[in-house]
């Protein structure tokens, strides 16, 4: 029987790792945790402001736009590429949606109908995507850095929404957009949050379980590896930069639903918030890492520090300081941990 | 002997104006381990790359069971049955061995969601654990990214990956260089497994008596040339060093 034991364990039938120790070892688990910490604190000194329907909802939304922005993100820093034109892109694709559904409705798409919003949709996510594809095409056929490239079309992007209308905000939006998407909301969650939600959970998928997902590591961890084994590291380079631009355009749009107007500023900084959350979510900068349960972790941890810092009476200058600090200390650790580990 | 299974003949290649090859041949006969050697710089690994599809030959021919053959890609050689370990292995280092030995091939789920991409884990893991018990690549996890292994094991995982997966020919770059005592004894085993089963092996190595040990022919490859042939048999580690540093060569060599 004792001998029966000792060849079964030194046989490997199936050497599989116990889910508790594959989740302790993920930064997943311990970003989520920060989180939860955050919230916990915030809650306990001021349970009445935190946990308020509105306070919450309002959070929610706020995020929503930098939630799918992020998700894209994830993709391209998991190729360990970088994309700095998303929220420029974002700006192109709200205006330019903005302004198709003015034209379709003569000049004011305020009273427009469903057949209206969707052209509108489709312009914003067809001009988001044909930024990512210039993106993408740029970087993997003419081999220009990915930094480079976005950081060109991060301006023109901008340039060409303020070209496009003289550089002022587009109003007209339709109010049945804003209504239903904008300020609507279902069982209390606004409509605006589940949309980004239903996008975070398809990309979750398509990253963990599909074999583009497996590229995407696979491309960030070993260029070499992949085109060694056949696959075509340009075209799904391309593919992923097509992916980031698509969701800046869809955020466009989510955009102008919530404001009700197109705005040509406050997005400067969206790239360097989407890249700051999704580093904090765990994905690697050095590519090969990462997923998109970190990076909802990552949007929130600076959001809710920010809000509960305000509702607390810290004054809010505290919280890009303290974003700071725990971004530097991710990737700090990161780097570490990588540096044990490829020493074996 | 039997007709050969690749030939190269007077293959050169040049890198602007490097020759790294100069009119250089090759011959792998089915089901033998063929060695390559030659001093640094000889033109070894340029010329398994451009055997293996990785690099595209200047001038000269080749042929696969007696047929013209054109490699324009490492997926024409590998459509080929003709895999490749490497010398700087190639793996993916932040996936783990099953997802490495699967890339470029993953499995997916039957029906729709395999339609959709959608990978079917369980199996690439069950098949990879069963592939690497056989050839010996012990791992104590299936699961955990191949940079948390040791070189050996990494080793281990890129020519199982490689045999998994070839029915002609394997090109092997070095593959024992960076392993201990016991895992080398433990490729070269696998090795002669492989050629058993009727897969040409070619063996590219700087260890003389490992050359001798395994092999069945050894080809000596000097300056970009073909110099000299042998049968392991029939010669020995002298005889190889003075080949590969030109104190004898053989008329009918290239």
């Amino acid at each position: 029987m004792i001998e029966d034991k000792t060849t079964l364990s030194a046989v490997p039938g199936e050497p599989r790792t116990s889910l508790l120790k594959r989740l302790t070892s993920a930064n997943t688990l311990w970003i989520g945790l920060v989180l939860l910490v955050l919230v916990a604190t915030f809650g306990a000194i001021r349970p009445d402001a935190i946990f308020q329907v509105t306070t919450l909802q309002f959070l929610l939304a706020e995020t929503a736009v930098l939630l799918v922005l992020s998700v894209g993100m994830t993709f391209v820093i998991i190729t360990s590429g970088i994309d700095l034109s998303v929220g420029s892109v974002l700006v192109f694709a709200s205006v330019a949606s903005a302004m198709a559904m003015n034209s379709v409705s003569g000049g004011d798409a305020t009273n427009a109908g469903w057949g209206v919003i969707a052209f509108g949709l489709l312009v914003a996510v067809v001009s988001g995507a044909a930024w990512g594809l210039l993106n993408g095409l740029l970087i993997s056929r003419a081999k220009i850095p990915a930094l480079i490239v976005t950081l060109g079309s991060f301006g023109a992007a901008q340039g060409a929404a303020l070209l496009l209308n003289n550089g002022s905000n587009v109003s007209g939006i339709p109010d049945r957009l804003n209504r239903t998407f904008g300020s609507g909301t279902y069982l209390g969650i606004p409509n605006i949050v589940i949309v980004a939600a239903v996008v975070t959970a398809l990309g979750a998928l398509l990253l963990s379980t599909t074999r583009f997902g497996r590229y995407t590591y696979a491309v960030g961890s070993n260029e070499e590896a992949a085109r060694r084994v056949g696959i075509s590291v340009r075209g799904h380079l391309t593919k992923v930069y097509l992916l980031a631009g698509t969701l800046a355009g869809l955020a466009g749009f989510m955009g102008n639903a919530f404001f009700r107007v197109a705005v040509v500023t406050g997005h400067e900084t969206d790239n360097l918030n989407a890249i700051a959350a999704v580093v904090l979510g765990g994905t690697s900068i050095f590519g090969g890492m990462g997923s998109v349960l970190g990076t909802v972790f990552g949007v929130f941890i600076p959001a809710v520090l920010e809000k509960g810092l305000v509702i607390i009476g810290v004054k809010e200058f505290w919280q890009p300081i303290a974003v700071a600090i725990v971004l530097v200390a991710a990737v700090w650790l990161d780097q570490t941990r990588r540096r044990a580990r490829n020493q074996r | 002997m039997s007709q050969p299974l690749l030939e190269a003949r007077d293959l050169t290649k040049n890198y602007g104006t490097v020759e790294a090859l100069r009119g250089a041949s090759f011959t792998a006969y089915p089901g033998e381990v063929v060695s390559l050697i030659g001093d640094n710089g000889a033109g070894k690994s340029t010329l398994v790359k451009c055997l293996s599809g990785v690099e595209q030959p200047t001038g000269g021919t080749l042929t696969f069971d007696g047929e013209p053959l054109i490699l324009n890609s490492p997926n024409d050689a590998r459509g080929l049955g003709i895999e490749t370990v490497f010398q700087d292995l190639a793996v993916a280092p932040d996936l783990d061995p099953a997802a490495n030995m699967f890339l470029g091939r993953e499995i997916l789920k039957p029906g729709v969601l395999g339609f959709l991409g959608v990978l079917d884990k369980k199996a690439m893991r069950r098949q990879a654990t069963e592939h690497f018990t056989r050839f010996g690549a012990t791992l104590q996890s299936i699961d955990v990214p191949i940079a948390a292994l040791s070189g050996g094991q990494r080793q281990s995982v890129a020519v199982a990956r490689s045999v998994a997966w070839a029915s002609k020919l394997v090109f092997m770059d070095e593959p024992t260089a960076a392993l201990g005592v016991l895992q080398r004894e433990r490729v070269l085993d696998v090795i002669k497994r492989v050629r058993d089963e009727g897969i040409a092996v070619v063996l590219i190595s700087h260890n003389m008596p490992e050359v001798l040990s395994v092999s069945d022919r050894v080809e000596v490859l000097r300056l970009g040339r073909r110099v000299a042939r042998f049968k392991a048999s029939e010669t020995s580690v002298e005889e190889l060093v003075g080949a590969m540093t030109g104190a004898l060569t053989q008329e009918d060599a290239a």
